[in-house]
């Protein structure tokens, strides 16, 4: 149970993942987000205004796939890291997970960054394709992952440091 | 000498800058007095981005809406700040004393707010004076603050927002965690903070709790244990943690001494985490013109403080009859805030907390209904 072990059930993951056919044309942000709690900066970080918390600001985001075109405005702004953005159309085998991160050391592009799952667990390592930062006073960066296709749902922070200077196989 | 002042504020914390900077937006003049050497109370050292609304900062860190509510103060010719200056007592004859760089000053104001905010609880168990026992808030004042690194691997106890904010904060200094324990059968903070320090690697520990600490010189581990559905240890569970730092995450108690001191009437009130003035909808308390708001009422999030301060600096300016109208509107807005912040399930323990200490208040004071 997420409320005794904080990582969501298989349960709580289906109820935020877009449908298969959404995801299978393309990036498209996903809330890991359960809990009803106050707080809406989700839905000012939008510019299409995609994501909803309605009728008041405890309800949990709703997002609207359609609008939704995967951009990851949200991501830095999200005050629990709780969203995620998947690419499954990234290539022939992969598919793209853009992360919220807050650590030092941060990756490059270009680096291969140890991928982990929502226990921590190492899954492999994956090439960073992107780096953005938040900006000076949200200071988080978003990072791009380019991870193999089944593991699109599984990869959901990275381990700060030890980046390998691979190359990228994506 | 007795300085005069309008409105005296005690703490410049979320609620005391707000409340300061609402009474001066309607035209009364303020006097903040902190007893730090620097204003922003708790926020100074909360890197990490606060949930509410907009309207509330929320999505920003808490740091920045520290510097941003000080700066407002700052910035207003109708505050006076004076830091480094506690508030010893609060008199019946309208004078507040105030120790102040080592002077002893009297102050004498025609309307007080007290937002003193919290302290935090301890924990009773073998060995836990050891050096190397800290309350989550000095590990955060050393890290955040002093920017010293505060241990090599952590023990944290209290999955609440604290317990598991800190442990994300040690997680960003480099700090090893080796795990969140709760007595509690249930994650008390925000999840979205428990499922971060969760996939960095953090195992949280429902029904978990300290048995022991040991070392010799300083803390060298803990034991825990399991506990049962009544919450009694399970014997035979313990295990031992090796950690050279203990960190505790237990919960907060209002700092309310110059309440009880002013002759508030008070109220023990569990959900509101401890005994509080009973207050009125404009946060007055049972003392005409003493106005209490933050966690010295209650402990609630920073984003309530701040409206919680606000509302009490409208209403305290309003009754000294600064823009009455005005006042009206921006404390019905104020109060519609608070009111939203606390609808949802979160914020159930408060209003039921809210709810009965209105009816401590109908049955204590008599006269005074709230």
């Amino acid at each position: 149970m997420l409320i005794e072990t904080g990582i969501p059930t298989a349960e709580d993951l289906q109820s935020v993942t877009p449908p298969a056919g959404r995801l299978a044309r393309g990036a498209v942000a996903i809330a890991e987000c359960f809990q009803k709690i106050p707080c809406n900066p989700c839905t000012r970080a939008c510019p299409r205004h995609a994501i909803r918390i309605e009728p008041d600001i405890n309800e949990t985001p709703q997002i609207d796939y359609e609008a939704c075109t995967g951009c990851g405005a949200c991501i830095a702004r999200c005050p629990g890291l709780a969203i995620f953005v998947v690419d499954m159309t990234y290539s022939d085998s992969e598919a793209l997970v853009m992360l919220a991160f807050e650590f030092l050391p941060v990756p490059e592009a270009g680096q291969l960054a140890c991928g982990l799952d929502r226990e921590g667990k190492e899954l492999g390592w994956f090439p960073v394709v992107r780096v953005v930062s938040g900006g000076k006073e949200n200071k988080t960066y978003t990072v791009s992952l380019a991870v193999p296709r089944e593991l699109a749902m599984e990869v959901r922070n990275i381990r700060a440091g030890g980046y390998q200077n691979g190359k990228q196989n994506g | 000498m007795i300085k005069d002042t309008e409105i005296l504020v005690i703490g410049a914390g979320p609620a005391g800058l707000a409340a300061a900077s609402a009474a001066a937006f309607l035209g009364a003049s303020v006097l903040i007095c902190e007893r730090d050497d620097a204003p922003g109370g708790q926020l100074v050292k909360q890197t990490h981005k606060f949930f509410g609304s907009e309207k509330q900062y929320a999505g920003d860190r808490g740091i920045y809406i520290g510097r941003r509510l000080t700066g407002a103060v700052r910035e207003n010719p109708q505050i006076e700040l004076m830091t480094n200056a506690t508030v010893l007592g609060i008199y019946d004859d309208g004078i507040v004393t105030v120790l102040h760089d080592n002077r002893h000053l009297k102050i004498r104001p025609q309307k007080t707010i007290v937002a003193t905010g919290a302290a935090e609880k301890f924990l009773a168990f073998p060995g836990n004076d050891l050096p190397g026992i800290y309350g989550a808030g000095a590990v955060q004042t050393l890290m955040n603050v002093a920017g010293v690194r505060p241990a090599e691997r952590v023990l944290m106890v209290g999955a609440g927002n604290i317990g598991l904010i800190v442990t994300y904060q040690l997680l960003q200094a480099g700090v090893q965690v080796a795990g969140v324990i709760e007595a509690a059968p249930k994650i008390g903070g925000y999840l979205v903070h428990a499922s971060k320090i969760r996939r960095a690697g953090v195992p949280i520990l429902t029904r978990h709790t300290v048995c022991e600490a040991f070392g010799t010189d300083q803390l060298e581990g803990v034991r825990i244990c399991r506990l049962d559905d009544q919450g009694q240890k399970i014997p035979g569970s313990e295990e031992t943690v090796a950690c050279d730092t203990l960190c505790l995450a237990v919960g907060l108690t209002p700092l309310t001494e110059l309440c009880w001191q002013a002759g508030c009437e008070m109220a023990w009130i569990r959900e509101l985490s401890g005994h509080v003035p009973i207050v009125d909808e404009n946060l007055e308390t049972s003392v005409p013109g003493l106005y209490a708001a933050g966690d010295v009422s209650g402990i609630e999030e920073a984003s309530s403080a701040m409206v919680e301060g606000r509302l009490a600096g409208l209403a305290a300016a309003g009754s000294l009859g600064y823009r009455p109208e005005q006042a009206k509107e921006e404390i019905l807005a104020a109060r519609a805030e608070l009111a939203e912040l606390r609808s949802g399930p979160t914020g159930g323990k408060i209003m039921a907390g809210l709810a009965r200490m209105r009816e401590a208040g109908k049955t204590k004071g008599g006269v005074f209904v709230c």
